[in-house]
């Protein structure tokens, strides 16, 4: 199939973008979203050009890496996928593909398509972490008996990825539905209880200290989170929140 | 003020005062509605409202605070989510993931907010100049005729009518939103959400009728 794009190009973080069309003939509708860049920086790269410059890592919808706004939606218009899994299959001969970085001012772009999202790990290192000793002493994990729902929902938070999909959906660029994630993670089981007053405070603290956006409950992130990461988890984040703040 | 630093503190702010918004709602239909099956409960229930200190000194302060809490509130997020995104999409996709009427909150909150005015205007200015300015003696069988002279004219009950619909797509989102954001979001809410939109049909939809009836049927005398 024959595709016209429109991308984001920027020579650098401090350097203005715009956006910039390619015309890509030759896509075939197995191949995957990435598989297409690669083809186009194939191209670019024959004719002497620079060619795009994306985030990429596993390409198995499991590092969370990649990102890009496609068409006005982050990952594509495919649900619970990342950009790595989408295939061109989901596009027709003749379309016009938008393609972004994550917008958000705790995402500044780095180059093109590529955003720094060390936002999210500094989130994570405020309190995304039990403290255990791991010195020879360590203790299997089941001796503490969790029930099985418990395990099962914290299971579901921890398989946030990172992907920033949830900010970049966002209205309001809003990161708590990856903070609440981490939050619930931790809070479900009883290692994380311990720390679980100031972890949910101390990692609220940092995602405000980054400046993404406030939550207004529009359920944009949980429909594109490649993960499926539940609204639930924001309103276990606003309970431990509020539970945290009333212990003083 | 510390705790309104936290961006999960003014959810709760947003939240509460909403909801206590949502409660004077019912109270003021209810009320709304007797002046059209019972115009002698509703000017007993008016004079009520008007002279119990209770209500005038207290719950009418606490009301004021609750709406502009509300809308500053609301202003403040609105600034700080658009700094979030500086710059923005070239393609952004909302009707996508989300409902129209939870990503402009902010423009149905704006009417109410323009709607309010009139309506202090129309009714609360006009009951402190009855009462404070020109001290008119108490009359407690004056105001189902005030109320229904106020909608004689075609342009008000337009405007109250149009205001209703927003405040219902305002509630559609809102009500339900209000719980998520208290951190409940449980096995019953799939249920309350349903119970929430109808709500917010049937509260602005009553006061709508109130309206279009009073229009239709003005006093004769």
């Amino acid at each position: 199939m024959k595709l016209y794009l429109k991308i984001w190009r920027q020579k650098d973080a401090s350097s203005p973008g715009k956006i910039v069309d390619y015309t890509l003939d030759g896509v075939e509708g197995d191949m995957s979203f990435l598989e297409m860049l690669d083809i186009l920086n194939e191209e670019l790269v024959s004719k002497g050009e620079e060619p795009v410059e994306f985030d990429h890592d596993c390409r198995e919808g499991i590092c969370g890496t990649c990102s890009l706004q496609i068409n006005g939606e982050p990952h594509g218009p495919d649900r619970l996928v990342t950009t790595c899994q989408l295939h061109m299959r989901k596009f027709k001969d003749g379309d016009t593909i938008v393609i972004e970085p994550f917008r958000a001012k705790a995402f500044p772009v780095i180059k093109d398509l590529i955003v720094d999202r060390s936002a999210f790990d500094r989130i994570q290192q405020a309190g995304g972490y039990i403290s255990v000793n791991t010195s020879g002493n360590t203790i299997d994990a089941n001796t503490i008996p969790i029930n099985k729902h418990d395990a099962d929902e914290a299971m579901d938070a921890a398989t946030c990825i990172g992907c920033g999909a949830c900010v970049a959906a966002c209205k309001n660029a809003s990161a708590m539905l990856f903070t609440s994630a981490k939050v619930s993670q931790f809070a479900l089981l009883p290692q994380g209880r311990i720390e679980a007053t100031e972890r949910v405070q101390n990692m609220v603290r940092q995602m405000d200290l980054e400046g993404f956006g406030n939550c207004t409950n529009t359920g944009a992130c949980e429909v594109e989170c490649p993960k499926g990461i539940s609204l639930t988890n924001i309103a276990r984040m606003n309970r431990e929140y509020l539970s945290a703040i009333s212990k003083g | 003020m510390s705790l309104i630093k936290s961006s999960l503190a003014r959810k709760y702010v947003m939240a509460l005062s909403g909801l206590f918004l949502v409660l004077f709602l019912i109270l003021h239909v209810t009320i709304n509605l007797a002046s059209v099956f019972s115009p002698d409960f509703f000017n007993e229930a008016s004079h009520f409202m008007g002279y119990n200190p209770l209500i005038q000194f207290l719950m009418q302060p606490i009301l004021i605070i609750g709406v502009v809490v509300h809308f500053i509130m609301g202003f403040v997020l609105e600034i700080q989510n658009k700094k979030a995104r500086d710059i923005s999409y070239v393609k952004y996709k909302g009707s996508a993931n989300a409902p129209w009427v939870s990503r402009n909150m902010i423009y149905s909150g704006l009417v109410i907010l323009a709607f309010l005015a009139l309506h202090f205007y129309d009714f609360w200015v006009h009951e402190m100049a009855y009462k404070y300015v020109e001290a008119n003696p108490e009359d407690p069988t004056r105001y189902y005729h005030e109320t229904v002279e106020k909608f004689a004219p075609f342009w008000r009950t337009v405007l109250y009518v149009v205001s209703f619909v927003l405040l219902s797509l305002h509630l559609w989102h809102g009500f339900a939103s209000s719980f998520q954001s208290m951190g409940v979001n449980n096995k019953y809410t799939p249920g309350f959400k349903k119970f929430a939109k109808i709500f917010a049909v049937v509260v602005p939809l009553a006061f709508a009728f109130i309206a279009i009836y009073h229009h239709l049927n003005p006093i004769t005398l």
